[in-house]
Formats: structure tokens, sequence, C-alpha cells
């Protein structure tokens, strides 16, 4: 990689106080709403549908079509991919199939993205902030020297002057700022896998395909990838896509104490969560955080034991649809977002909730 | 290789940074070290600064310290649990070009102090845990500390150290300090915009209120407690001594709920956001309970000597003072060629007796004791005062000689006149 | 061989206040620390450096009180630290940072050329995970981002092989050097400095390069000039509305659990269909 990849955008004069900039007349062929379709060994990360569904919406907003960007190593995964995405809502996909896009490399992915973004100018491109996205994301945005805003919670359009508008937490979730990328395009925006919602298929929907080719060779790559070595085999959680967490914080005490978790989890056929104090204890392992650092999560019941609902935490996991909090302090910020709540010793709560549930349940989730 | 110093300071609170200050300022070749991350992070103070002290080491602090506000106000408060009487005293030459009295943030404070003991070239080094005094025979002649590497040598060293100072004790300076000569204070700063705290206390500027607090929140306990008012926000502390504590039934973090929940406090902290919650002890024995100060190349300084004076809630002074008579007297003895041996150290003992430090902990010496075994101070006496004032302030048709009668009547009647003739008098002998 | 590791000195999040009328940070009295995901990057260099020899600098850009940060590199045990401080950096995103930290690493590396970069996986602050593949494609270096472990290093045949974390699983990669590794977090532990580190460190005089020093000639591609990014808004997030509706526990455990389970079917109806749970 070098520099003098043709820079999308040349920063034009920077902007003095006035906010509202004439676009430069060569950015204005930006046009088009574009997400990255993140696809490994065949299959799609619901992020991008996630994103897919958000960015249908900006592109309705700002009448432009939406396109979705697919990058694979077989026809067949490629082909598939589009048709989904269309399905998701997409008009049109940009495909570059290529063999040495099989895994992801950063040197091929970026080389496509750019190739891509170069030749057919979107104004605006989103990808999901997975590692993969992201470590994809910074290289194209310094690649194409324009701007990136990471982690975004929240998209929408500038009436004035048609630019994105991407909040993202700051300053460890205690406030929001919203960040425009005036003189530069694409506009680049990264966002967490189940900070939008996923939007609902609609069978048959089609749309135009465009291909391209990488034009390179195995030779002009640098890294080559050994092995991988799947997570299933090492027992990964599953936390962000759990229809059902159980999730336990510092008020459980200690690591003994979180049998009453797993007790829990396992009667309602739940994945275990906990807050930073207690990865960082090692009474949970450090995939299972969830919050800032942590994941981000969306499951249809979250239950929180001995958890405070400190800021970082609660940006992680306030996307749950219903939210049942026990603590045993009644002031516990927790309390002010849960659905639910319940003043006590989570020691005590949790056994005869994992004993109620048990005998209430229709069938035993685990095992049915 | 080993290093050697002329002098090696344990801790940066008040008393190891006058100490290391004066020693360095001195040109003396000092190490300074310090267990919490940076200088101030694992001290807790309320915290009144009494300029003078300090003025006497850096007469310009007042341009860079990071100073709070300055004290125009002064309230005490005696509560019982419903109300509370009190007396103010607010006088506009507070506000004079050098005041005598500041809150301070003890974090960015003893930074603060620190980064003048580097500017005058002292060699200061934190998260570093002196573990252990090296001796040669009775003659501590360096420290080891939780790090790898060699030991450290010194001519002296300075135990700054604070309140139950562990090497002391361990280094059989004095016995492990009892009960009920320490308190254990508590206190929480609550963050509120500068402007709230303001109008709260009807300040401007950096202009600054602190109410001293007493009465039957310590549950009859000996104990005061104490609101000071920041840049932009507000300490709220209580200490009772440990021996009270220990007998008692309440622990000091439920008192301190307590007294923020008392309706004269409850609306000052309102809306405040809780930010730091701290406990800590305090020297509280005074003048009976001050050990040896020095030995064969060592010195006890600040808190770690118990320099203390309850009554006036003084203590980062007396540590400022004593750290720097310390200092003084291991520079005139370098100056004269003079080993750090206890005899040649008594001069420290010495500058320390003739200093406002030892005669006014002399001057209360007996009032730990009294207030000790006299609880009523703490329980009746609130509750009496608040009742007095309440009966005097309600009109009802009782004539007001009546309503007198009827106040002596409950004084006596819940002690009698022997008693509060007694106290009066004890009080009188103990402050006099 | 050489390493370069960027750390930032951020404010400890955790002790952050905002103020509830303007919304703005209240920073008074919040200490400022070494980013902790840069930490997992030093000790990184600092074992590599232990087990094939070399040295280590660290390179932070930042304001003049930056230098804690880079002073407690030194007491881990780095060899070289370098403070890039500047007016002219102030306002920098992550591209302008990205770039201005590339074009300093170049200059260290004029004198003793760089085989490997080390950045955090991100800040806690930005907390964007950009600098690093930023520094990275304007360095024209190997990128590899998330890695858990190093497994092996050749300099004879100037190639890497590491573990890396990808959705789903971890890719053994090699590739060639010069490469910038983002460290991943838990990796390992930041060593407990030795007394004689904690010396070195208290005497240090930290050198201070201004954009000159560093080799950068084209001010508009640093600090404000050379972010395409600028904030038009900062906020306070808006406080949910409705509070939890409270679960009866006069009665004990069993009965609260009880009362609990009633609750959701008669109040989260469709929650309760999914679980499969009876009403009674
Ligand atoms: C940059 C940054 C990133 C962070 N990222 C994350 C993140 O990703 N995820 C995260 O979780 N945190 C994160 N944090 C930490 C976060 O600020 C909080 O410190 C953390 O969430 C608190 O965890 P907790 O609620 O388990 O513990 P605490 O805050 O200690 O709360 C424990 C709670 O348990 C209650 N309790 C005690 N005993 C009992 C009992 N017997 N029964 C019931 N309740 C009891 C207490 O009343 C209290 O409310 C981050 C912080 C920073 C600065
Ligand atoms: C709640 C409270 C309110 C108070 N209010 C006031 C007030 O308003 N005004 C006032 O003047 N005084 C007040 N005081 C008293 C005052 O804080 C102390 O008298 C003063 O801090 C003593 O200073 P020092 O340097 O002796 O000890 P400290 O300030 O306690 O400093 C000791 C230092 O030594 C370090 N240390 C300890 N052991 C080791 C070791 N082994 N190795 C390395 N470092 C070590 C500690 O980390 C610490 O930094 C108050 C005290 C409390 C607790
Ligand atoms: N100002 C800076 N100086 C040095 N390194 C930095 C700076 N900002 C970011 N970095 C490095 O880049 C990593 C990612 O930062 P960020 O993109 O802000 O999340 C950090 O972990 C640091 O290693």
């Amino acid at each position: 990689m070098s520099e003098n990849t043709t820079p999308a955008a040349a920063p034009t004069a920077a902007p003095k106080g006035k906010k509202r900039l004439e676009l430069d007349p060569r950015l204005a062929a930006y046009q088009g709403i574009w997400v990255f379709v993140e696809m490994e060994r065949g299959h799609v990360h619901p992020v991008s549908w996630e994103l897919m569904g958000e960015g249908r919406k900006l592109a309705n907003i700002l009448g432009v079509e939406l396109g979705a960007v697919v990058l694979g190593g077989s026809g067949v995964d490629t082909q598939m991919a589009s048709a989904a995405a269309f399905t998701y809502g997409a008009d049109v996909a940009y495909v570059v199939c290529d063999a040495l896009l099989t895994e992801y490399r950063n040197e091929p992915y970026t080389k496509a993205m750019t190739d891509l973004v170069n030749r057919h100018q979107p104004e605006i491109l989103l990808l999901g902030a997975t590692t993969l996205g992201r470590d994809l994301a910074g290289s194209v945005a310094t690649t194409l020297l324009t701007g990136l805003t990471a982690d975004c919670t929240d998209l929408a359009i500038d009436p004035d002057n048609r630019g994105l508008l991407a909040t993202r937490p700051t300053f460890g979730g205690s406030l929001l700022c919203t960040i425009q990328t005036l003189n530069y395009r694409p506009q680049m925006a990264t966002i967490r896998p189940r900070v939008m919602s996923m939007p609902t298929a609609e069978p048959g929907r089609i749309g135009r395909m465009v291909t391209e080719s990488l034009n390179m060779v195995e030779n002009d790559i640098i890294a080559k990838v050994l092995e991988f070595i799947p997570d299933e085999a090492q027992e990964q959680a599953q936390l962000a896509y759990a229809d059902i967490i159980v999730a336990g914080g510092r008020g459980m005490g200690k690591a003994e104490n979180f049998r009453h978790i797993w007790d829990l989890a396992a009667v309602l056929g739940a994945e275990v969560g906990g807050s930073r104090p207690v990865t960082h204890a090692g009474w949970l392992t450090a995939d299972r955080q969830i919050g800032q650092s942590g994941k981000t999560v969306r499951p249809k019941l979250y239950i929180a034991a001995g958890i405070s609902g400190a800021i970082q935490h609660r940006v992680g996991m306030e996307g749950a649809d219903v939210v049942i909090a026990i603590n045993n302090d009644p002031n516990a910020p927790i309390f002010d977002f849960a659905t639910y709540g319940i003043v006590g010793d989570a020691v005590h709560i949790l056994p005869a909730l994992t004993e109620a549930f048990r005998s209430r349940l229709v069938v035993n989730r685990r095992a049915g | 290789m080993a290093e050697k110093f002329d002098a090696i300071v344990v801790g940066a609170g008040p008393a190891g940074n006058a100490a290391a200050y004066t020693l360095a300022k001195a040109g003396l070749n000092i190490l300074q070290l310090e267990r919490g991350e940076t200088p101030g992070t694992k001290n807790v103070q309320g915290a009144i600064l009494y300029a003078d002290a300090l003025e006497r080491m850096i007469p310009d602090f007042r341009d860079d310290a990071p100073l709070e506000r300055h004290i125009i106000e002064q309230r005490m408060w005696i509560l019982d649990d419903r109300s509370f009487i009190g007396t103010n005293y607010r006088s506009d030459d507070f506000n004079s070009e050098r005041p005598n009295r500041y809150t301070i943030l003890r974090a960015p404070f003893d930074k603060w102090f620190s980064s003048k003991v580097k500017a005058v070239g002292g060699l200061v080094i934190c998260e570093t845990t002196v573990t252990e005094l090296i001796k040669e025979g009775n003659k501590v002649i360096g420290v080891r500390t939780d790090r790898l590497g060699d030991d450290i040598y010194a001519d002296v060293v300075i135990l700054a150290d604070g309140v139950n100072s562990l090497l002391a004790t361990k280094s059989g300076f004095h016995k492990e300090i009892e009960a009920q000569n320490v308190a254990l204070a508590v206190k929480e700063i609550h963050f509120m915009p500068q402007e709230v705290v303001e109008s709260r206390f009807n300040i401007k500027g950096d202009e600054g209120v602190v109410i001293e607090i007493a009465g039957t929140v310590t549950h009859g306990m000996v104990g005061t407690a104490f609101l000071y008012t920041n840049k932009e926000s507000i300490t709220l502390g209580i200490g009772c001594m440990v021996s009270d504590f220990k007998n008692g039934n309440i622990t000091p973090y439920a008192m301190l709920e307590e007294l923020k929940a008392h309706p004269a406090i409850a609306p000052l902290l309102e809306g405040g956001e809780m930010k730091e919650y701290a406990a800590h002890l305090i020297p509280e024995g005074g003048y009976k309970a001050v050990p040896q100060l020095f030995g064969e190349g060592w010195m006890l300084v600040g808190d770690s000597a118990g320099l203390v004076n309850a009554v006036h809630r003084e203590g980062s002074n007396l540590a400022m003072t004593s750290g720097r008579l310390a200092a003084e007297t291991v520079i005139t003895l370098k100056a004269a060629g003079l080993p750090c041996s206890a005899a040649n150290l008594t001069r420290y003992k010495a500058a320390m007796d003739e200093s406002f430090v030892m005669k006014d902990l002399r001057k209360y010496r007996e009032l730990p004791g009294i207030l000790h075994n006299n609880p009523h101070f703490f329980s009746v006496y609130p509750e009496l005062l608040n009742r007095a004032a309440h009966t005097m302030l309600i009109v009802d048709g009782e004539d007001k000689h009546s309503k007198e009668k009827a106040i002596r009547k409950s004084f006596v009647q819940r002690r009698s006149l022997w008693g509060l003739m007694g106290d009066a008098y004890r009080m009188w002998r103990a402050t006099r | 061989m050489h390493i370069v590791v960027c750390i930032k000195q951020v404010p400890d999040s955790a002790q952050i206040r905002v103020h509830p009328v303007t919304n703005t940070i209240m920073r008074q009295g919040v200490p400022a620390i070494i980013n902790p995901f840069d930490l997992f990057a030093i000790e990184e260099a600092l074992r590599l450096k232990d087990r094939m020899g070399g040295k280590v600098t660290v390179i932070t850009m930042g304001p003049p009180q930056a230098e804690d940060a880079l002073r407690k590199a030194i007491a881990f045990g780095v060899d070289d630290v370098v403070l890039l401080t500047d007016r002219a950096f102030a306002g920098a995103d992550t591209l302008a940072t990205s770039f201005a930290l590339a074009q300093a690493i170049r200059t260290i590396g004029a004198e003793n050329p760089v085989d490997l970069v080390f950045t955090g996986k991100q800040t806690i602050d930005g907390d964007t995970a950009q600098v690093g593949p930023g520094i990275a494609k304007r360095m024209g270096l190997q990128l590899l981002t998330y890695v858990a472990a190093i497994d092996e290093v050749d300099l004879e045949q100037r190639s890497i092989t590491v573990q890396r974390r990808s959705e789903g699983g971890v890719q053994v990669i090699r590739t060639q050097l010069p490469a910038l590794i983002t460290m991943l977090e838990g990796t390992n532990q930041i060593r407990f400095a030795t007394m004689e580190n904690m010396f070195r460190s208290a005497r240090y005089v930290v050198p201070q390069w201004n954009k000159d020093r560093a080799g950068i000639e084209d001010a508009s591609k640093i600090g404000l000039k050379g972010s395409p990014t600028v904030v038009s808004k900062v906020f306070a997030p808006k406080p949910k509305a409705i509070k939890a509706q409270m679960i009866d526990v006069s009665q004990g455990p069993k009965a609260t659990a009880a009362a609990l389970i009633d609750t959701l079917t008669s109040k989260s109806a469709r929650l309760a269909n999914e679980l499969g749970l009876v009403a009674y």
C-alpha cells in the first residue's frame, strides 16, 4: 500500500466558523448509500442486514440508491449474499468475486473496497463495527483520505446539506456527540452489531448487480492465513444474538455465587453475561462482558443481578425488550431503566427465581 | 548499584512534602517515596488548608496552588434529630489579599505540592511502598520497598507515612495506636455546578463556607461532622472515636447516611452527584499520645507522630510545620557536618516544643479524656439546646418567663445541677 | 529489533462527570491515565524485547502533561520515549492523528529502522480503533489488528506469525516486517516496575518534539485542518422516562419470584408467551 492512491477528495479550505459549506463540485458526483455486506466463509454477519435496514431509511430520505458491497471468494457465496441484500432493501449490489477474497485479509479487501469507491463514488459508506469491519474501515478511510466515525448509535441526514449526521457515545458513554464529515466523500461510519434493529426481509425483492474484478494476484498479497480456528471449538459465548441473557455483577459477591446465575440460565436456555468488574475478576471469561468495552446485546429478556447499571454497562444492554433487575440497593441506577425491579439479595432471589421458572415453564427450554 | 541519599522521606502528604521540599530546596540529595499512584490519591481530608504553615515555605503559593475557596463564613450547628441550633460568623475581612483559610481537595493539592518538591530538585517516586526500615544495630540506615531491586540508603529517614504508621510500629518506635486515641472519619464529595454551590451558600467568586456540626447524629459518641464548600462540590464528613465504634451499634457509613438525610443537611446536597467516598483514621489522642519523635537516624512527622489538634480540626498545618522543622534540623546538622544521631536530633524535639504545634496540643491535653468520659456532651446537650430554642420561638400564649423556667428545668432534669456545673468547669479547664 | 509503541494519555472516564445543565465535561480532578488498552501493547513489546533483544521506543501525541504517561512507560522498562506536542496538532481526528504519528515514527526510524509498531486496540476516550490501521496505511506497514498472541518473529526471514481475533474465530496469519500490531486486551499483564526503572523514570528527561522535529512539513494534514470530521453537537443521553415497576418483596424470595412471573405473564404477555410461561 502506498499513499499515492487517488484520494477520494482533496481537502478544500478548512471550514471557518460557518458549518454549512457549499460542497466541492467534485464531491457532488458522489451519490448513493453503500452498506458493506460482511461475509466470512459463506456466512453473512447479521450486522450487515441491520445496517441495510438503516441504509434503506437514509436512502429514502436522500432519494438515492442503496448499494450493497459484496466481496467474496466464490460465485455461489456472492450470488447468495447479493440476493439476500436485495431482500433487505438494496437496489444494487457491487460485487467483487475473487478467490483471493475467500478469507478476510486486509490488503485485498482494502483494495477491492477502495477501487469500488473510486469508480462508483458513493456519498455514504456504512460498515459493521466488528473486528473485520473496523479493520477494513480504518484502512479504507486512510487510503481514501476521508473521515470515519466509529461505533455510531444513530444515523440521520442533515436536512440543510444532505450530509450524514453520525451520533456516537463519547467519554465512556456519559455523553453523545454528533459528527459530520464536511468536505470529504464518502462519509464513512461503523455501527455495532445489535445497535440497529433487524429489518424484515422482503422475499422476492430483486436488484441490479454490478461486477468488478480485483486485479490482484496472490503474489501481491504479503499476509498469508495459515490457519483458522473457529470459535465453536473454543466455546465462545454467542452473547450478541442471544434471546435471553442472565447477567451478574459485582453485587454477586464472589465467583462461587455465579452458579446461581448459571442455574437460572440453564432453566431459561439463556446465555450468561456480566459487568466489567466481574470479567476483570475472572468470575466470567472476558468474552462475556456486556457494555461499552464489551458486547452490545439486544435480547428479549435481560436479567441483571447485582449490577448497578453504570452508563458503560447500560449502553450495552438497553436495547433489551424486557429488563429484570435484582439489586439490594433501592436507589441503584439500574432501576431507572429496568422494566421490573426486585430489591433484595440476589443470592437469595436467584434460586427462588430458578425454581419458579422451572415449575412454570411449559417445557424446559434447554431440554426442549 | 545501590542508591544513597542524604535523606529519605516516606510519604507525600503535607508532612512529607513539607520535609522533602525544605530539604531539596536547601540542596540536599533526597528521595521521597509514596505508595499512592500520585501524591494525594491515598489521602483523605475535609479539607481546610491553613495558609500560614505553607506560606512559611512557599510564600507565593496562592499564585498556582489548586485552592478551592477561601473561607469567609463559619457556622457551628448543633443538631438533634430534626432541628439544629447554631451560630454564624461571616466577615468581609476574610476577603483579604492573603486569606488565612482555604478549602482544598487533597488530590490536586498534594500533587501540586509534590510538583514543587520536584521543581526544587527532589526525587519523587510514587506507586512504591516502603515495606521495611533497614537498621544497623539500632540505627536506621535505609529502606526496603515492595519493588524488586536493591536496598536504598540514607543518612536519615523521615517517616511521614500518616496515621497508623506501620513502619514505626514495625520498627518498634511506638506501640500500635490505641482505639481511644484515634477517630475514624468518613467523608463524601458531592459534585454540583458552581452556580448551585454559590447560590445555596450565598457566596460568590472564590468565597467559601464551613459548617462544623455536632449533635445527636453521633449517637452519643465523641465526634463531630463537617461540611465544606469547594468550587463545584461539597465535602461532607463525620468522625467518631474508633473505640466508640467498637462498642457502638452504628457503622460510620450509616452515620453519614443519617447525616445526609438530616433536614438541615439534605437540601444542601440535593441534586449533587456523589463521586468520592473515603474513610480515614485521624490520630486524636492529643498531647498525651504523642510518641517519641526521633531516634538514631529517624524522625516522625505529621500524623505518624499523632500531631492533630482535634478541637480546632487542625492537622495538615501541624503536619507541614513538623515536616519543615524536621527538615531544618537535618539541614543544620548537615551544614555542621554532624551525623543524624538521636543525640543530635533532639534539636527537632526542641524546635517542636517551641512551636505552636506542641504548645497547642499541650493546651488541650485533658480534653480527649473529658469528652470520652462525658458522652452527654454529644447526646443530651444537643437535644436540650434544640428544644430550648424551639420552646422560645413558638408563640403560643405562654409567657416567656415560664418558658425559661421550663427550659432550665429540662436541663436540670436531664443532667443534675452539679453535673451541669461540673461539665462547664471541666470544659473550661480543658480548653483554658 | 526496534519496536515503537503508540500510547495515549486519556482521562479516566470512570471518573468523568457531566455538568447537568450545560452538558459539558467536568474534568476537574479527573486523573489522566495511560489508555488501559495500550498497556497490553507496551507489555507485549517488552516481552518481544526480552525474547529477542533490541529496543522499545514509546511515542505519544498530546499536551505537555502527557509526559507523565511516557515517564510511566520508562518505569515499565522501555528504552526511549518521544512526546509529540505542538499547538498545531490540536483538534486532530483519527486521520490527522495517524498522519502525525506516522510521520514521527518515520523520523524515529530514520535513525534506527523500525521493525514493528504497536498500538492498543482502541482508546477509551476516542474509542475508534482507527489510529492503528491509519498509521499502518500511511506508512505502508502490514496491518495486524486484534492480535491475541505473537507466535513467532523471524528477523532473518523478516516474517512474523500472529493469532488475530476475527469474527467467529482466530486467524493464524504470517506476514512480513515491518508491520503494525493492534494488541487485544487481556492478552498479558503489565509488569511491576523494578526499583531501578523507577529511579530511571524519575530522572528521565522526556524529549519533546514539535511538528518540525517530527518531520512534518505539510501543516494542512495535521490538527484541525487535517481532520475531515467535525463534532457538530455534544449532548447527554436522554434518560428513560419510565422507572422500573417494583415487585413486592415483603413476603420472601419464593413469593417474590412468583409475583415476578405473574407480572410477566400479565404485563409482558408476548415475552411470557415466547418463553412458554404458564399463567396461573
Ligand atoms: C472506559 C470504560 C469502559 C467500561 N466498560 C464497561 C463495560 O463494557 N461493561 C461494564 O459492565 N462496565 C464497564 N465499565 C465499568 C462501569 O463503569 C462500572 O464500573 C461497572 O459496570 C460496574 O459493575 P457492577 O454493576 O457489576 O458493579 P458495582 O457498580 O459495584 O455494583 C454492584 C451492585 O450490586 C448491588 N449489590 C451488592 N450486593 C448485592 C446483593 N447481595 N444482591 C443484589 N445486589 C447487590 C449493589 O447495590 C450495586 O448496585 C467501564 C468503565 C470505563 C471507565
Ligand atoms: C476526614 C478528615 C478531615 C480532616 N480535615 C482536616 C482539615 O480540615 N484541616 C486540616 O488541617 N487537617 C484535617 N485533617 C487532618 C489531616 O488530613 C492530616 O493531619 C494530614 O493529612 C497529615 O499529613 P501527613 O502528611 O502526616 O499524613 P498523610 O496525609 O496521611 O500522608 C501520608 C502519606 O504517606 C503515604 N504512605 C503511607 N505509608 C507508606 C509507605 N509505607 N510507603 C510509602 N508511602 C506511604 C500515604 O500514601 C500518604 O500519601 C483531616 C483528616 C481527615 C481524615
Ligand atoms: N494521540 C495519540 N498518541 C499516540 N498514540 C495514539 C494516539 N491516539 C491513539 N493512539 C493509538 O491508537 C490506538 C487506537 O486509538 P483510537 O483510534 O483513538 O481508538 C490507541 O490504543 C493508541 O495506541
